[in-house]
């Protein structure tokens, strides 16, 4: 029997009973689907989360107070255990580093905020000028924090959107005056609505000059210090020369931990990474399912064929044939279903795109290839035993079914 | 019995010897075929009668190689095939034996003419020298209006008509008949028994099993069996008046 003629053969016996076919293509093609749809969200939100930070600049370093991994010993260690605090000193020294273009000292509170009459929680931000820079955030009216030493504690604020709209509403907000925590600040500008940055909406925060935050908060450490280098390959020297100066300032002891932006991103990718295997190998559970579902079917369809099998054999078919025809029409079905299933997970991987436009929601190739290749894999392996079990039937036995 | 330096003319087409088939039904044993000694020459017109249960299935499978006996030799045109593997075995069935079944044994999804032509794909002939035959078999069994027609559109004589067809599409040396007017009326019966009959004069050498004596008679040679072996054993010729 020819492969083509094979085919053939198997292609009628698969049409032949259309029903059965559509279930068994349905069932193969969710499998397939929703690997495609899963994989497609997973790696949309890596996406998404990676083209977040790369929207803050790729060229930030990160300063934090403390250091987190373990090191030698070395004399600091011997003066003093608990970390000093990172001082504005410390970001106005860093801001005189060559490869260093801009610094945001970031002290963070919370306190009460009030205007008209209202009251409200809030978070406050003390940072400096360069911070909407670095953050790419834009403004809606008025100005942004005035370049101004940061030990100098003017009594200014910029509103997040929904802020300004809680307190002041439809009325201008500029050139108002609230009171924050216990002290009175004078509205100078207020965010443009919908900044976004590592899953916190700025339409909540109060931005204060950091000196104004650190006296309301009673504290002279700072949460952290954003800087940007100058270049994009500056970062790694830029890094050295941070951790130099810091390690000067604090006699000998680096006592910070500077990370960039990169160490952040690759961590945050290799978690969505293993997040969408994870959910990838979940859907294909729903693969194998299907296979033994092909298994099922292709059984049955030996049982429901035994005198069909019985009349080939007595005309001739060798069981090689015989086999060569019931694992096409197995690979058949799973063929039709991954096509099918791709397909409609391609039409889902578009529905999500459609409804959340933000995510990039493209399932990766590695995913369809895999998805199919299960697939396909799957309905040939659960179709050899019923194969070979249509080719071992007994002829005269066979014959004798009706 | 003499020996010549030809194998082939000193033996007859089928050439049983001591022919055995037990069939284990639980703790016991039936002996469909005991001893069961047969010599059919080429071109042999010849029916198997008997009552239910007396063999004649189980001859009828082992001349088509569709089962092997327990004890005794086969031979097929001078060949030993009861030696042969599984799929030897196919191919023998495939270019020498035809087969004609009671219930036709048609498969239902394929038309007329994708029936009869499926011992030659089987066989893996090329599509162009399959399609001249099938046209040809058409032709031979009147058929051509109904090519393209699947069995359930079929009247019975002309499924029994596919299936003869087919039987004979390969060629065959030998064919083989398991009561092929056992479904159908008499009429239609008398014309699949004529075109059987058509075929063994053209050569074909023709094993009928049937119950219908009238049939039966028709035969050249006629064999009779009780409890797995051959009671009788007459030529038309030989028969008591």
């Amino acid at each position: 029997m020819s492969p083509t003629d094979t085919l053939r053969f198997a292609t009628r016996a698969a049409t032949a009973y259309p029903l059965r076919t559509a279930l068994m293509t349905l069932a193969m093609s969710i499998g397939v689907a929703a690997v495609v749809v899963l994989t497609a969200l997973g790696d949309g939100a890596r996406r998404y989360v990676v083209g977040e930070f790369a929207a803050l600049g790729a060229q930030l370093l990160i300063v934090l107070p403390g250091r987190t991994e373990t090191g030698g010993v070395n004399p600091g260690s011997f003066v003093t255990s608990t970390p000093r605090e990172l001082t504005n000193a410390d970001a106005a020294a860093l801001l005189r580093l060559p490869l260093v273009q801009r610094v945001a000292p970031i002290t963070v509170g919370n306190t009460e905020v009030a205007a008209a009459g209202r009251l409200r929680e809030v978070m406050v931000v003390g940072t400096s000028t360069d911070f909407l820079e670095l953050r790419g955030m834009r403004m809606a009216h008025g100005s942004f924090l005035p370049r101004e030493d940061f030990e100098r504690a003017s009594a200014l604020a910029v509103l997040g959107d929904a802020i300004r709209a809680e307190l002041f509403g439809h009325e201008p907000a500029v050139g108002r005056m609230i009171r924050v925590g216990d002290t009175r600040l004078r509205v100078i500008g207020t965010l443009a609505p919908g900044g976004q940055g590592l899953g916190m909406t700025t339409d909540e925060l109060v931005l204060v000059p950091v000196a104004t935050a650190q006296a309301m908060f009673n504290t002279n450490g700072l949460f952290r210090i954003l800087v940007e280098t100058t270049r994009r390959d500056a970062l790694p020297a830029a890094q050295r020369q941070l951790e130099e100066l810091l390690r000067a300032r604090r006699d000998g002891e680096l006592d910070v931990t500077v990370i960039t932006q990169d160490a952040v991103l690759g961590t945050f990718d290799r978690i969505l990474g293993a997040l969408t295997l994870g959910v990838a190998g979940i859907a294909a559970i729903s693969l194998a399912v299907a296979g033994i579902l092909v298994m099922n079917v292709m059984l049955v369809a030996v049982t429901q064929r035994t005198a069909e099998i019985g009349l080939l054999k007595a005309l001739g078919a060798s069981t090689a044939s015989i086999r060569a025809a019931f694992l096409t029409e197995a690979a058949l079905l799973s063929v039709a279903g991954a096509l099918t299933g791709f397909a409609l997970g391609h039409l889902g991987a578009w529905g999500v795109r459609l409804t959340w436009p933000v995510l990039p929601a493209w399932p990766p190739d590695w995913a369809v290839i895999a998805a199919l290749g299960t697939a396909l894999g799957t309905g040939i392996a659960f179709g050899v035993l019923p194969a070979r079990r249509a080719a071992a039937l007994d002829p005269v036995q066979a014959l004798a079914r009706r | 019995m003499q020996h010549s330096r030809d194998v082939r003319t000193a033996m007859a087409q089928i050439e049983l010897d001591g022919i055995n088939r037990l069939f284990r039904l639980g703790d016991s044993e039936v002996h469909a075929l005991r001893d069961v000694s047969l010599r059919i020459e080429a071109g042999d017109y010849v029916s198997v009668m008997g009552p239910s249960g007396s063999g004649k299935s189980t001859l009828l499978n082992l001349l088509g190689l569709l089962d092997r006996p327990d004890g005794g030799n086969y031979h097929l045109e001078g060949r030993d095939v009861t030696t042969l593997s599984a799929d030897e075995q196919a191919a023998v069935r495939s270019a020498r034996i035809g087969f004609v079944f009671q219930s036709f044994h048609l498969v239902p999804r394929l038309t007329a003419a994708e029936n009869i032509g499926l011992p030659l794909m089987l066989a893996g002939l090329a599509a162009t020298e399959r399609s001249a035959r099938i046209a040809q078999a058409l032709r031979d069994f009147g058929l051509e209006g109904r090519a393209h027609h699947r069995p359930e559109e079929l009247s019975g004589g002309q499924r029994q008509r596919v299936a003869i067809a087919r039987a004979t599409i390969m060629r065959p040396a030998v064919l083989l008949a398991d009561e092929p007017t056992g479904n159908l009326d008499r009429s239609t019966g008398h014309e699949v028994t004529a075109l059987l009959e058509a075929l063994n004069t053209a050569g074909t050498t023709l094993v009928v099993v049937t119950h219908d004596p009238a049939m039966g008679e028709r035969a050249h040679r006629w064999l009779r069996m009780e409890d797995g072996a051959i009671a009788q054993d007459l030529r038309r010729h030989e028969l008591p008046a």
